[in-house]
């Protein structure tokens, strides 16, 4: 760590992390407010989660514990690269148990497990802008979220409707945040949309390449767009988790062979695990079976 | 017809720098009246049209609007919410080119249905149903709901675009050049549907146009625009049977017989 | 009840602005008056301004001086300087106008023409339809055109569009320009009819034919527009 002395704590230097902190505060007085910053440089390329990092960076103390999640794994490159970045730069304590952690940054999941009060889920986002689908026009849409013009995010779930028979959105799902600000909960799929709603932690959103903080406080509401006719509804899966045998999780496709043979396994690593080392089995978990004590759920 | 004007224009004047837009124009529009703006390129018509439409801010002059609820308002005292909620509900605006006034990536009915969502309305079949017959009503074949305007034919796009525009049932409706670059056998068709539309629905309508025939198809009374100021103005078949002014007589007399 | 139209000292000139500017007068002092049930035909040489002054009473032409009285509503309305609007209400309700020629609108059936009048003063279509029906029938138009926009009707055929459509409401003052003149000896009789049904019913008409037998069976009073010759007011 000695030769990294000369950073200071958690990379960003404290004007930066001042200037990030104060646009943070307004977007937690302004739940679903994009609010611009002056998003800086970092050691990696956009599109990496620049964004994410730098909130991550702007709240962490000495004594959080983080853990980085992507795409629900904690082992991912991308989740392995940040976690171990800011164990260098700021030296605080990684975990990969959803749990223990009260810094959980993300990109496109939320952990299955309920968040509790004190906990912060920063998420990482591409495009923050509702509306750029079909206006690209900054000026328009920041004039369209001021006067709450958002008639044209339900043209966009008409089209949806009008091609598909339903509301073929599955993952950047707008919502409207308190009744007012309508927000893009960045690409997580709308499998969790339900779980932002009046949620116990802190949720922030960093868009480092379009320089944009939004954020949704706890216990505030948050409901999917949809129509009376074709009511908002979340991805149902058929069978459970192959390994822990969890339902109502969101499962990852896996691709078994080059002859069709697939399993649908948790997204989410640290639940799935969870589940196994209480003893939950699903048919395709390789352990021995006279360990299984399948609990009655 | 009723008795109170829709829209007062008093003293009219926009300049941009030392040069003139329009200067002084005032008249009266009441409910059901179709007014023609005639005038060749450069006259101020354009501009007149932007100041009455609240795209532009006119340097004098106070334009006052009849809301639904009774009450006069100054067009350039209202805060930015209220007028482009007014320009999405009570009134239109048509463009020349189609493309200005269309979501050309959207389908046909999601173009028509958009005013509908911006005021609320969250019922994805009675939206598709007031969009079907709303092509309808402007000959678009229903069996085109789903395409997108980028598929369309210039009189069909502008068809679609007017379809898009009375969804919510405006009371002014806007017009710039509507049959301008399109086909004379398809505009003696938009001209005849725009016809059967404002007197059908009694909608008022400021239209503006150098083709002196839209003019006497359309329109109830006309003003003749020259470098900015209304030369002349009446009833439409008195100024073009009757031309007083030098200008009004050329542009008469220019018409091409067939 | 009250004289349905007064012409009070009427002139009118134009000047051509394309010309130079020469100003051509057409008629001056032009005064008369029509009652309920009278056809007044506006008689004279060609080129004397029997068509304008016609014009000037529907309003297409503005007048230079004087007054163009009709009783509209319960109310006095001087067309010579009413607002657009007032004519066009005046049009809608109390003067009818059949001119010679059909201005055609594209797409719109001759029936639909015909009623069209009826419509604007609040007749539903079914009963304007079966009204104009009617009066197509009594004109002898044959019945396969009726469903057909007039644009490619012969002369005749378009003339008779027009006077059922001039005739069909009940208007108290009709304005006539030369309705007859190119129709039939059969149908010139049909509207000759129609006419004097018009006066039966107390409406003022004015009328300009140039078909004498036609004049003489409906005027009731001719009026010479050469007395009105602004050159015979200037001596």
């Amino acid at each position: 760590m000695n030769d990294l002395a000369t950073y200071n704590f958690a990379y960003l230097d404290e004007q930066t992390k001042r200037m990030i902190r104060r646009a943070i505060l307004k977007a937690i007085a302004i739940p679903g407010y994009q609010v611009p910053f002056a998003s800086r440089e970092m050691p990696m390329p956009y599109g990496w989660g620049t964004g994410g990092v730098q909130v991550t960076a702007s709240i962490l103390g000495p004594n959080d514990v983080l853990k980085v999640i992507d795409q629900g794994a904690d082992d991912t490159t991308n989740a392995v690269s940040i976690r171990a970045f800011f164990q260098k730069v700021a030296n605080v304590a990684v975990t990969t148990k959803t749990k223990e952690a009260t810094i959980i940054q993300t990109r496109h999941r939320i952990p299955e497990e309920p968040l509790r009060d004190g906990q912060t889920l920063v998420y990482q986002v591409p495009i923050p802008e509702p509306l750029r689908f079909l206006e690209p026009r900054e000026t328009e849409t920041r004039k369209m979220h001021a006067l709450e013009e958002y008639g044209l995010m339900h043209v966009k779930l008409y089209e949806d409707i009008a091609r598909n028979g339903h509301i073929a959105t599955t993952y950047a799902y707008p919502v409207k945040v308190e009744g007012r600000y309508v927000m893009d909960p960045s690409p997580t799929p709308k499998f969790d949309n339900p779980k932002m709603h009046m949620s116990e932690a802190l949720q922030l959103f960093g868009a480092g390449r379009e320089k944009r903080i939004y954020a949704v406080p706890p216990h505030t509401e948050v409901v999917s767009l949809d129509f009376e006719d074709h009511p908002f509804e979340i991805q149902k899966f058929d069978k459970p988790c192959a390994l822990c045998g969890a339902a109502n999780v969101y499962l990852d496709e896996v691709v078994l062979d080059d002859k069709g043979g697939r399993m649908f396994v948790c997204s989410d690593t640290d639940h799935c695990e969870g589940r196994q080392a209480h003893g939950h089995a699903g048919p395709m978990l390789a352990r021995p079976r006279h360990q299984c004590k399948e609990p009655a759920e | 017809m009723s008795a109170v004007p829709l829209l007062k224009v008093k003293d009219v004047s926009k300049f941009y720098g030392s040069r003139i837009g329009c200067r002084s124009v005032s008249f009266v529009l009441y409910p059901g009246e179709v007014l023609a703006v005639v005038g060749e390129s450069g006259s101020g018509k354009t501009t007149l049209l932007s100041c009455l439409s609240t795209r532009l801010m006119p340097s004098s002059g106070i334009i006052e609007y009849h809301m639904r609820d009774g009450q006069y308002r100054d067009l350039a005292h209202m805060g930015e919410a209220e007028r482009r909620f007014l320009m999405r509900t009570d009134w239109g605006f048509v463009h020349q080119n189609p493309a200005d006034g269309l979501r050309m990536t959207v389908s046909a009915g999601a173009n028509v249905g958009e005013r509908l969502m911006a005021v609320g309305d969250r019922h994805y079949g009675n939206i598709r149903a007031s969009a079907s017959d709303w092509l309808r009503r402007v000959e678009i074949g229903e069996d085109r709901i789903d395409d997108q305007p980028r598929t369309f034919s210039g009189g069909m796009r502008q068809r679609l675009q007017i379809a898009r525009n009375l969804v919510t049932s405006p009371r002014l409706v806007f017009m710039d050049e509507p049959t301008g670059g399109l086909d004379v056998s398809v505009q003696a068709r938009l001209l005849d549907l725009v016809r059967g539309l404002v007197h059908d629905l009694g909608l008022a309508a400021v239209i503006v146009t150098h083709d002196l025939a839209v003019a006497r198809l359309l329109s109830h009374r006309m003003m003749v625009m020259k470098d900015g100021t209304v030369i002349e103005q009446g009833l439409t078949d008195r100024v073009l049977d009757d031309p007083r002014e030098p200008y009004t007589q050329l542009l008469v007399s220019s018409i091409l017989q067939v | 009840m009250a004289t349905p139209l007064v012409v009070s000292e009427v002139a009118k000139s134009f000047t051509m602005h394309l010309r130079d500017g020469v100003r051509l007068p057409v008629v001056a002092n032009v005064s008369f008056s029509v009652k309920a049930g009278e056809c007044v035909v506006l008689g004279g040489p060609s080129g004397v301004g029997k068509s304008s002054i016609l014009k000037m009473l529907y309003g297409n032409y503005g007048v230079d001086e004087g007054q163009i009285l009709m009783e509209h509503d319960g109310r006095l309305v001087n067309l010579a300087d009413a607002e657009p609007r007032t004519v066009l209400e005046v049009r809608r309700t109390t003067l009818g106008y059949v001119s010679q020629f059909l201005r055609v609108v594209p797409r719109v059936s001759a029936l639909d023409i015909v009623a069209e009048p009826l419509q604007a003063r609040g007749v539903v279509a079914q009963e304007a339809r079966e009204r104009a029906a009617q009066l197509l029938a009594k004109l002898n138009l044959p019945k396969e055109l009726w469903p057909l926009p007039p644009a490619t009707f012969s002369g005749g055929e378009q003339q008779r569009v027009n006077i059922a459509r001039g005739f069909i409401t009940d208007h108290r003052i009709l304005l006539l320009d030369e309705p007859t003149a190119s129709l039939d000896a059969k149908n010139r009789a049909v509207v000759v009819e129609m006419i004097a049904e018009k006066k039966a019913q107390g409406t003022a008409l004015v009328g300009i034919f140039h078909d004498e037998e036609v004049r003489d069976a409906v005027a009731d009073r001719i009026i010479d527009v050469s007395e009105f010759s602004p050159r015979r007011h200037a001596a």
